[in-house]
């Protein structure tokens, strides 16, 4: 019987124990920056003001409980109805309430303060994923998903960022203030990193905007917070923080890197069939596959197949119009953000690939003579 | 149901048998009795879908459903709880007790009752049957965000059709429910008489009123983006999504406390009966009733502080929010002090009343957390918001759904139910409730968005416990369904009054009720 006991305390000692360890399993992340840290403050001092409310309160039910029953012999006394009484208990929450409400005004009015950035990055929502402009050094990328299929179908180990790691991270400089402006192309999502104690909703046709600040070199993880269709769950936010040389340097190699996609996807050179498959497949991964799949038979009720389509081996200037403006009223959006090279290779891609077999090439001047 | 009905009164003479009583009765019990078990057929339905939600969030990894479906599932588990099981359950309340309690014989507009009701079942059937149009259900969120909401297939049209035929319904509702309260009370029951549970349904019928036509309003503009070429929340035509959100929560916000005042109402009737104690302060929990109803149109827009409006409208909502705490403190310092000093027994209504409060108030005290703007930034979209708002409306409303139940039911059915298994229902619902929900805090805190059908490795631990519970929880509710058949069907005589705690005109009818009651109305004095 004590050996169970005892048994029983280690188990429960040993829980305890591993919740001390993974911390941020119980409470809001560490903070990074200072606008984090007053959230956080923030919320531990009105979870305390709870804690002593919940005291107060229910140590009365309780007690009223315990000593109150009829069984317990209590005779029900008669009394109702004071005004002293119901005017104590209006007031002393309202004073509570002035005490919490005037370090939070503080905060707000912190928060909104975007002025004077150091660097204003651009965010723009996707389904599925984000874009990154870097204003000031003229930086575009996407940043996409970068947990591989099979772990989430359960056919490979899950590593240790699952679902929160990407492709390209959004690299900052640590102590300079970042101003994030957030817009969206397709559906309203929501650009969130929880040490940076920021969450800002990005809206299609609209810009709104907020910064941070971030006190040490580091990579922080978020999400997509706002329901934004099937691949809500998988569109992650990576920040690295590095110190301002490290981040010139990668500003540097960006650029450089941008070159030379911007050479290799010239959209004057004489592109093959071939080449614009071969860079079609690419472009179909990253943008096209999260509904059409990459069979090409899409998600029957949901998400039409482009093997077999008609609009796909019909005209080329039909589909080319579509992929520009997007279909309304569907998830099917405007992709006219892609380059000239992109469009003409991703539809190639598709009139070329699974049944489909047009035999023709979509020219990156296709395209361009259908922009408006 | 019919057995139970057809034996202790002989007055069935003058209205049809069978089926066809159902379906032309304007019976206000009747009635009541039909939107408690539609509510009851709805809660099974939408509780099947959580369990197919929390099935696949048992572990990380996609195993059960696909994203796509999965999203439906969340979609559809939101709008048939608030609209099938919450709302209309409330509304069978109001047609049991509302006459009784207030010495009506029936209903003001006993037809347009009857339609009222029977504007559900077709809602129902469109919402249901949306799982099997092309594209499935809707996907968007039961709050339908525009444009979202306009990318949908025409799941999204029948939900929004549904919408439509649930508001006229509740709108009639609610009409019906003003005019017998402020026409037909017996003589000498003044307003400041009336049992408290008809005061807090007056006030709910008014903000349906209020309400249900502005989320009308929502839809129909959704309804002519998708379809008609109008452009109200597409930004590319000079319209703006976050008006979407503006009018939904303007709608909203009111509908959070349509579905938690008459369980306020319920438990103020719970709590005296059995502390043997009048309700410590009558009238100040009718004014912290209407104040609450009255803050609720001016706080709308703390359910949208990431949307990104200027300092000073988030300061606004936040100071307007935080306030509601004071009258809801009333409430439940209310409670208490009618508790204290009182002679206390816990049949199993008291169970439930008690659990209510506790397990309410802490939905509140997290509301207050919500309500500071930083925190909420932090926490807007996570998992702490589902705690929040199942704390409230499970623990809140659904608690003193099945309280109420167990308190009146010996006088619908003359029968008393069976109190161990009553005991049980509360004891097995009140252990896996909080083995669902309270990780669910944690999950939040630490940074996990809701509405997501997979998630990072560090919420494993809380999501497989939450899983568990919610399975312990829907199982529960199978032993309310014996519980209410097994009462229905037999049982130890119900007395007149009942509960000897128990004041109000409903107690001075035999139990259960002749078809007919109060034709002469009582009088108060």
């Amino acid at each position: 019987m004590t050996s169970k006991l005892a048994r029983l305390f280690a188990a429960a000692m040993a829980l305890m124990a591993t919740g001390m360890a993974g911390a941020n399993q119980y409470n809001l992340q560490v903070p990074q920056t200072i606008i984090a840290r007053e959230i956080y403050d923030l919320h531990t001092l009105i979870m305390w003001i709870i804690l002593a409310i919940f005291v107060v309160v229910f140590g009365a039910m309780t007690y009223s409980i315990i000593y109150h029953r009829k069984a317990a012999g209590a005779k029900a006394e008669q009394f109702h109805e004071n005004t002293t009484v119901e005017i104590v208990w209006t007031v002393i929450p309202f004073i509570i309430l002035i005490g919490m409400a005037y370090p939070a005004t503080k905060t707000i009015i912190s928060m909104k303060d975007t002025s004077n950035p150091d660097l204003t990055i651009k965010a723009t929502g996707y389904q599925w994923k984000w874009g990154y402009d870097y204003l000031q050094d003229g930086i575009s990328f996407y940043s996409s998903l970068s947990t591989p299929r099979d772990q989430i179908e359960g056919k490979a180990p899950k590593g240790e960022h699952y679902l929160v790691e990407v492709d390209n991270p959004v690299v900052v400089p640590v102590g300079k203030k970042v101003r994030i402006i957030t817009t969206a192309n397709d559906v309203i999502h929501a650009w969130w990193v929880p040490a940076l104690g920021i969450k800002q909703d990005a809206i299609p046709g609209f810009v709104r905007d907020t910064w941070f600040k971030v006190d040490k070199a580091g990579t922080y993880r978020g999400q997509c917070a706002e329901l934004c269709g099937k691949d809500h769950g998988f569109m992650p936010i990576v920040v690295e923080a590095v110190e301002p040389e490290k981040y010139a340097a990668w500003v540097q190699n960006q650029k450089v890197k941008m070159a030379k996609t911007a050479v290799a996807d010239d959209p004057s050179k004489a592109w093959s069939l071939d080449d614009l498959k071969a860079r079609g497949e690419k472009v179909y991964a990253s943008n096209c596959v999260a509904c059409h799949q990459a069979t090409g038979m899409g998600v029957p009720g949901a998400f039409p197949a482009l093997s077999g389509s008609k609009i796909v081996n019909g005209p080329k200037n039909e589909q080319i119009a579509l992929v520009l403006s997007g279909k309304p009223g569907t998830a099917m959006q405007s992709f006219k953000h892609l380059s000239d090279v992109e469009l003409a290779a991703a539809i190639t891609y598709t009139r070329n690939n699974w049944n489909n077999k047009t035999g023709e090439a979509v020219t990156p001047a296709d395209v361009k003579a259908l922009r408006k | 149901m019919e057995a139970a009905h057809a034996h202790g009164h002989g007055d069935h003479a003058h209205h049809p048998a069978g089926i066809m009583r159902w379906i032309q009765t304007t019976n206000h019990k009747d009635i009541g009795t039909l939107y408690l078990w539609f509510s009851f057929t709805m809660f099974i339905v939408g509780g099947v879908l959580a369990l197919m939600l929390r099935m696949e969030l048992f572990q990380p990894g996609m195993q059960v459903w696909q994203p796509e479906f999965f999203n439906q599932l969340t979609t559809m588990h939101g709008l048939i709880m608030v609209f099938g099981a919450i709302m209309p359950a409330f509304v069978g309340f109001a047609n049991w007790q509302i006459p009784m309690m207030i010495g009506a014989p029936d209903m003001a507009f006993a037809r347009m009752n009857n339609w009222s009701f029977w504007l559900l079942p077709p809602a129902a059937i469109l919402l249901v049957t949306s799982f099997f149009v092309p594209g499935g259900a809707t996907a968007a969120g039961w709050t339908i965000y525009a444009p979202l909401s306009t990318q949908m297939g025409p799941g999204m049209d029948l939900a929004i059709f549904a919408l439509h035929i649930m508001g006229a319904s509740s709108i009639m509702g609610s009409i019906n429910i003003v005019t017998t309260i402020l026409n037909m009370r017996a003589p000498g029951m003044t307003m400041m008489k009336m049992p408290l549970f008809v005061w807090t349904w007056l006030i709910t019928a008014y903000l349906l009123i209020a309400v249900m036509p502005v989320l009308a309003g929502a839809v129909t503009m959704l309804l002519t983006d998708r379809h008609f070429g109008t452009n109200f929340f597409n930004a590319a035509g000079g319209g703006d999504p976050v008006m979407f959100q503006h009018i939904f929560w303007f709608f909203g916000h009111p509908e959070v406390y349509i579905m938690i005042l008459p369980a306020f109402g319920i438990v103020s009737q719970i709590v005296p009966t059995f502390a043997r104690k009048p309700l410590f302060g009558y009238s100040s929990m009718v004014y912290a009733t209407s104040s609450i109803a009255i803050l609720s149109f001016i706080v709308w827009a703390h359910h949208m502080f990431t949307v990104g409006m200027p300092a000073q409208a988030q300061l606004f909502f936040m100071y307007a929010t935080m306030l509601i705490a004071v009258p809801t403190g009333v409430k439940v310092f209310n409670w208490i002090a009618t508790m204290w000093k009182g002679s206390m027994t816990f049949e199993t209504p008291m169970l439930w009343a008690c659990g209510f409060i506790f397990v309410f108030s802490m939905g509140g005290f997290t509301g207050l957390v919500l309500a500071i703007t930083p925190v909420d930034i932090q926490l807007q979209d996570t998992y702490y918001v589902v705690a929040h708002f199942h704390y409230v409306l499970v623990a809140g409303s659904l608690f003193a759904i099945f309280g109420g139940t167990y308190y009146w039911i010996p006088k619908w059915t003359g029968h008393m139910y069976d109190e161990a298994l009553g005991k049980w229902h509360f004891w097995l619902s009140m252990i896996f409730f909080n083995v669902t929900f309270f990780p669910m805090h944690f999950s939040g805190l630490a940074g996990m968005p809701r509405r997501i059908p997979d998630y990072a490795l560090q919420f494993a631990d809380f999501n497989m416990l939450s899983t568990v519970g919610a399975f312990g929880f829907g199982l529960a509710q199978l032993l309310f369904l014996w519980a209410v058949l097994k009462c229905i069907r037999g049982g130890k005589k119900a007395t007149d009054q009942t509960w000897e705690g128990a004041e109000g005109l409903e107690w001075t009818l035999p139990s259960p009720p002749p078809y007919h009651t109060f034709e002469t109305p009582p009088v108060v004095k």
